[in-house]
């Protein structure tokens, strides 16, 4: 008899809990809405750690496609949760409504803090322009993909399926991270303009013969000539222009069952909704913690609290010594933004001011912090946020270096204080989220339906070995020879894969 | 709740698929891609590596001429901030995405926790002999007296607020609370008397020529495994050394690792020793006794075998909880003596033997001997 008991009365502490967390989510709404946060309306779901920890591995969406990766995450997040070692606090969704989950085991304070920076990412996600493209309803799009690969795998089998999405997933990464704002790559894409002969240079009617020459100039015809030659020419070429989104070209182009073409479009739907998040993490994190932050203190804190929220509050800042924590950063990058604009420290007067004093005690009263926040929140992403608000000053009071491997001693060695360098390799870092850019530059080479790609070589080689692997991917798709042209240790080159044997050629003796 | 089900059982098909995969049964095309991380544990002066395995799909990244980032904190140029690694991946981290490498420290107790999850091992069940009582101290009352490494601070500030309260001298504005001698309160123990639960490992290693340099870091890790194991299920335990090539004498750890003889092999010198041992200082009733021999596997002659079963079967079975042979695969070894345990003892359950082809196979050859519980 004493079971049932037992189990009603943990019952009601659930319940409990809820309730109190359902008080506090209505409180810390109100606060957001009164600084003037307009977060998606939010449901709380809330977890037991196991569920946390499954729930992440896929992303955030139960409901995902199956497939091992997500059980290789979930096997590192249970061993890191195991063995204490790390701990998911927070895991929120871009989703209309948005989903957030919190952690059944959290004290009271943890969750106040978490539905803080909850509200914080979902007003990001809302008002940010680089998401204003994504996918509101993804939960129901996601719980699609899941259905239809399920679908896949029961027609075409486990191993040829899997085998494809293996494929697909290694070349996940080639779309056009920074077009993520435009609705260009939604646009239906099937123009067909008429051909142009190659004659037809339209000549203005000249009322006496002799004058034909002076109104129609040789000179002017040749040359009309030869821009419609030109523009004939580019329509030859296939792509018109070189095109980074690659993942939409094969879905296009390459000879596919149309299975193999779903999953590809699933592939790039998803990387496409997930670039965003990727593409302003230093704001998006920056932007909840600071808001979490200032609900805290200024409103939703208890006194019994304090020590607490400091102390997990402090710990989500934490640094390793030479790492950048995205939140860390972030946070202290929309403070300097705010102090700035509200003490009118901007513009060209305090630029051009050389006297140190005068710009430490700058204060011209402003009060435009608040308005600048918000402005900037809508439509900068991680790259022109760096761009425009990273400082010298910032750069010298937070102490940020660039650091290099030093092959000798082979360790990582502190190799520059200076401001542009350390920008310069933060911008770097941001530009394509990282990945190196890799163009279709012909999908129809020597003519013989290979396909080219070109690396845009920026100082920085590719892994060869992986690239290969990659190639060799990229051929299960085009199922014609591939090709990407690159530069190794300074020499320009081209990596070739025809299915049998990987080539290599050396592109300076051949004069390409 | 049934959503909750229905979640669980999802993710556990992904992850037992990528166990698969992992372990090589399947999709045998994305071995090459498999890498062994790791989450790092420190266990005293010692790291320690709890093994995660990854599998990463190859995507067009930057290769090895891009070992630089940005980092925050104090430092000149030229200051160090990481070690480099050994084959030229990965870095400091931070801005670099897809670093698994976490530090932390862990206690034996936990490593012995986490080798028994991964293995899967069962939890020891001793022999019964709970007629041995030892006294044991547990700190679970509370005194007025005592010394003040003791002191228990919360009860003493509840003893002082108490006062301030009663007495009227607590000022809710200026809430300072200050003990004075009756306040203090202490951790004081009990004795308890608690059943003993002993047990020696014996280790017993061939240190003849051909025992190489290769098969005694091999002995070593399994060891340092086995010890660990052991130590988290006994309260008390020994460990004893013996090695032997034509003859058997009992050694120091340090030695035991390190010796090199050459020679020939008689094993039967080696049990001799450990059956002399344990009837010197290891009290059947009193001791849970495990006996490991390592050898490649070569021994004299089919009459030094014969008498070294003898030994087991006379001196040693009734008397040990399990005898565990390891036999370490050498270039020179012929293996024959692990066939001959078993020919021999063919149902014995308190012979374990495991054949560790190398170093990989450490886990699968702890499991075949701790893997019985007993």
């Amino acid at each position: 008899m004493s079971q049932p008991a037992k189990h009603r009365e943990t019952q009601k502490k659930v319940l409990s809990q809820a309730d109190q967390l359902r008080r506090a989510q209505d409180e810390i709404l109100k606060y957001a809405h009164a600084y003037g946060l307009q977060p998606f309306r939010t449901v709380f779901e809330l977890v037991s750690h196991d569920e946390m920890n499954e729930i992440a591995s896929y992303g955030g969406f139960p409901t995902r496609y199956p497939h091992w990766r997500f059980g290789m995450e979930y096997e590192e997040l249970q061993k890191g949760y195991s063995w204490g070692l790390q701990k998911i606090y927070e895991l929120v969704i871009n989703n209309d409504p948005c989903y957030a989950y919190l952690m059944k085991s959290n004290m009271m304070v943890d969750q106040k803090m978490v539905i803080a920076h909850v509200y914080g990412h979902s007003d990001f996600f809302r008002n940010n322009m680089w998401f204003s493209q994504t996918n509101r309803r993804m939960i129901d799009e996601i719980a699609n993909h899941g259905t239809r690969l399920r679908r896949h795998v029961e027609r075409y089998g486990q191993e040829n399926v899997e085998g494809f999405l293996d494929a697909a997933l290694s070349l996940e990464s080639l779309i056009d991270y920074h077009s993520v704002y435009s609705p260009h790559r939604r646009r239906a894409r099937y123009e067909f303009a008429e051909e142009h002969e190659a004659s037809g240079v339209h000549k203005l009617k000249a009322q006496k013969g002799y004058m034909d020459r002076f109104i129609n100039p040789p000179e002017f015809l040749d040359a009309q000539r030869k821009k419609i030659e030109e523009q004939f020419q580019k329509k030859k070429r296939f792509p018109e222009e070189p095109t980074k989104d690659i993942l939409e070209f094969l879905i296009e182009y390459a000879p596919l069952d149309n299975w193999q073409r779903d999953i590809l479009s699933i592939v790039r739907e998803e990387a496409y909704y997930f670039a965003p998040q990727a593409l302003t993490k230093i704001m998006n994190e920056g932007w909840a913690t600071y808001w979490h932050a200032k609900i805290m203190t200024e409103k939703a804190l208890k006194e019994g609290e304090v020590i607490d929220f400091a102390d997990h509050h402090s710990a989500t800042l934490g640094m390793r010594p030479g790492a950048i924590n995205p939140y860390k950063l972030g946070v202290e990058l929309w403070r300097s933004i705010e102090e700035r604009w509200d003490k009118g420290q901007f513009g060209r007067e305090y630029d051009e001011c050389d006297d140190l004093s005068a710009k430490r005690a700058w204060d011209k009263k402003l009060g435009q912090g608040r308005e600048k926040i918000f402005e900037v929140r809508r439509i900068y992403n991680d790259i022109t946020f760096i761009d425009d608000f990273l400082t010298k000053d910032f750069c010298i009071q937070h102490k940020l270096f660039v650091y290099k491997h030093n092959s000798q001693s082979n360790r990582y060695e502190i190799a520059d204080r200076d401001f542009e360098a350390v920008k310069r390799s933060l911008l770097f870092r941001l530009t394509n989220m990282g990945h190196p850019v890799i163009v279709i530059q012909d999908g129809n080479f020597r003519n013989r339906a290979e396909l080219l790609l070109k690396h845009r070589h920026e100082g920085v080689d590719l892994e060869v070995a992986e690239a290969r692997d990659t190639l060799r991917n990229m051929h299960r798709v085009w199922q014609r020879p591939v090709n990407l042209e690159t530069v190794v240790d300074d020499q320009p080159r081209l990596l070739s894969y025809d299915g049998d044997k990987f080539k290599e050629e050396d592109l300076t003796s051949s004069g390409a | 709740m049934d959503r909750t089900n229905t979640y669980i059982k999802k993710i556990e098909k992904d992850h037992a698929r990528f166990r698969e995969i992992i372990r090589g049964q399947i999709r045998k095309d994305l071995r090459k891609y498999i890498s062994n991380g790791e989450m790092i544990g420190r266990q005293g002066k010692y790291t320690v590596s709890i093994p995660l395995p990854q599998l990463r799909l190859p995507t067009f990244r930057y290769g090895s001429n891009d070992r630089s980032g940005v980092g925050q904190g104090p430092g000149d140029v030229g200051t160090p901030i990481a070690p480099g690694d050994q084959d030229g991946h990965g870095g400091p981290g931070g801005d670099q995405p897809g670093q698994h490498i976490l530090e932390v420290d862990l206690t034996i107790a936990e490593l012995a926790q986490i080798l028994g999850e991964e293995l899967s091992l069962p939890l020891i069940k001793p022999k019964d002999r709970s007629s041995i009582l030892i006294d044991h101290e547990k700190y679970t009352g509370i005194a007025r007296v005592g010394p003040e490494s003791l002191r228990h601070f919360k009860r003493t500030y509840r003893e002082a607020l108490k006062r301030a309260v009663a007495t009227g001298t607590y000022d809710p504005t200026n809430p300072v609370i200050i003990p004075v001698r009756e306040d203090k309160r202490y951790r004081s123990w009990k004795v308890k008397e608690m059943p003993q639960n002993a047990a020696v490992i014996i280790y017993m290693m061939d240190v003849s020529g051909s025992m190489g340099d290769e098969q005694k870091e091999i002995v070593r890790t399994e060891a340092f495994w086995i010890d660990t194991w052991l130590r988290s299920q006994y309260k008390k335990l020994e460990t004893r050394y013996i090695v032997h090539d034509a003859a058997a004498k009992e050694v120091d750890r340090e030695t035991f690792y390190h010796l090199k003889e050459s020679g020939g092999t008689k094993i039967s010198t080696a049990y001799q020793l450990c059956s002399e041992l344990i009837r010197k200082d290891y009290n059947p009733m009193e001791w849970n006794i495990y006996p490991f021999h390592f050898s490649d596997g070569d021994n004299w002659g089919s009459e030094d075998t014969k008498r070294c079963m003898e030994i087991l079967s006379d001196d040693l079975f009734p008397r040990v909880n399990v005898f565990c042979y390891g036999q370490v695969k050498s270039a020179y070894g012929s293996g024959q003596f692990k066939k001959d345990l078993d020919d021999r003892f063919p149902k014995n359950e308190q012979l374990l033997t495991s054949e560790i082809r190398d170093k990989d196979s450490i886990p699968d050859s702890i499991k075949d001997f701790l893997g019985t519980g007993k």
